[in-house]
């Protein structure tokens, strides 16, 4: 016998107008793929806030963990040749 | 800015709250916060979803299609926050399953502005005007609370809360300009509505045990009493641009403050209602359960599908 819960969470991702990207906005509990969809639609685009939407299963996200927040994101500062300035035009060169 | 390498836990935390950043589900956080946070935040959504009874009780006995379909919507509405709610609160480490049974069990509480009986139409238009707003006066200065998905859940809240006010509001302004009785109607229900909803916002901050942790940590913004103020000084000219009366003989404008003084509230009563004797707590919740359970073998059934076709 299935089991009486609320169902899995599943995280949603709406797209507000064409061309922009998915964004999260938030999750919702259903059972199933199509259950979180229309789940989905029914809290998060009730007033044409997008559309398009897609929805993940929670927990088939792996995320980046806070302890990790120095040396993960470190921005490598000393790497200055990323950056577009780095580098030196020719002098009276344009739109470039 | 921020996260040094060698703060603790703690100290991120506190650098956090003091520089009005927000904390995620993943940072560390001490653990009377986020009991803290479980409790309100559960609390909060339970009364969104046992806020849908008072309402639901007038959806088959709304006057016209056009006031049923806005209830319809509203109802929907309450049930779509107490999702975001729920969504946000299980970011704190329990469960839906575990909050529901918490409801049902009596363990936690809501709102008990719902534990009132909606006894004619016009208690739509008063539940809309007054209870949504003293709703969305909380739920307004909750958006910059300090944990990211309750500040983030209020956000989306009160973008939809405004309609519900405004259609309450609308629905007691017809009235009270409607026939003799129609207007009496509605002063009624200001005033059975009125002293629950400005106690809705909770005890004096002097009475007020769990206020200190709150503010200290930022979940909470504003006090009790002044979020009680700011409703109480917005709410008295909607009523009397609409011909209604405040059912307190000792509300008048205080130049001094800016604002209105008010009657003593019945704090023994309010907290009858709490600890369970009010006119409907017991229907509401047997409500719920009764509504839960008739719903187990559609869960199941729906689950049976999910592991079959994913």
């Amino acid at each position: 016998m299935s089991e009486d819960n609320q169902g899995q969470v599943w995280e949603v991702f709406v797209q507000a107008k064409p061309g922009l990207a998915h964004k999260h906005v938030g999750n919702v509990q259903a059972m199933g793929r199509e259950m979180a969809l229309q789940n989905a639609r029914d809290m998060y685009v009730r007033r044409k806030e997008g559309i398009s939407i897609w929805v993940v299963k929670f927990e088939d996200i792996t995320a980046s963990s806070p302890e990790e927040l120095g040396s993960f994101f470190d921005p490598m500062d000393d790497k200055a040749y990323r950056q577009a300035t780095f580098y030196k035009m020719p002098e009276g060169s344009k739109h470039i | 800015m921020i996260e040094n390498a060698t703060m603790t836990g703690q100290e991120l935390f506190d650098y956090k709250i003091e520089n009005d950043l927000k904390i995620e589900p993943k940072d560390w956080m001490p653990e009377k916060y986020r009991m803290h946070l479980q409790r309100q935040m559960s609390q909060h959504a339970h009364s969104e979803i046992i806020g849908m009874q008072p309402e639901g009780n007038w959806i088959l006995r709304a006057p016209s299609l056009r006031a049923k379909v806005i209830l319809l919507a509203k109802v929907q509405d309450e049930a779509g926050h107490g999702q975001y709610l729920y969504s946000a609160a299980e970011t704190l480490g329990k469960t839906r399953d575990e909050f529901i049974e918490e409801l049902q069990s009596g363990k936690a509480k809501y709102s008990s502005i719902f534990n009132y009986p909606t006894l004619s139409w016009a208690d739509m238009g008063a539940v809309g005007w007054l209870v949504d707003g003293a709703a969305i006066v909380n739920q307004v200065s909750l958006q910059r609370t300090s944990y990211g998905p309750y500040a983030r859940a209020m956000v989306k809240i009160c973008k939809e809360e405004s309609f519900h006010q405004r259609q309450g509001y609308e629905i007691m302004a017809h009235m009270a300009r409607g026939t003799a009785e129609q207007k009496e109607m509605a002063q009624d229900a200001l005033n059975r509505f009125w002293w629950p909803s400005i106690m809705m916002f909770g005890p004096h901050d002097g009475d007020s045990p769990r206020t200190g942790n709150a503010m200290m940590w930022k979940i909470k913004r504003e006090t009790n009493d002044d979020l009680r103020q700011q409703f109480i000084d917005k709410t008295v000219a909607q009523a009397e641009l609409i011909g209604l009366t405040i059912p307190d003989p000792d509300l008048k404008w205080n130049e001094e403050r800016g604002s209105y003084d008010f009657g003593a509230m019945d704090w023994d009563h309010f907290w009858d209602v709490v600890n369970g004797n009010g006119p409907c707590n017991k229907q509401r919740i047997e409500h719920h359960v009764k509504a839960h359970k008739d719903g187990s073998w559609v869960r199941k059934a729906a689950n049976a599908y999910a592991e079959k076709n994913g």
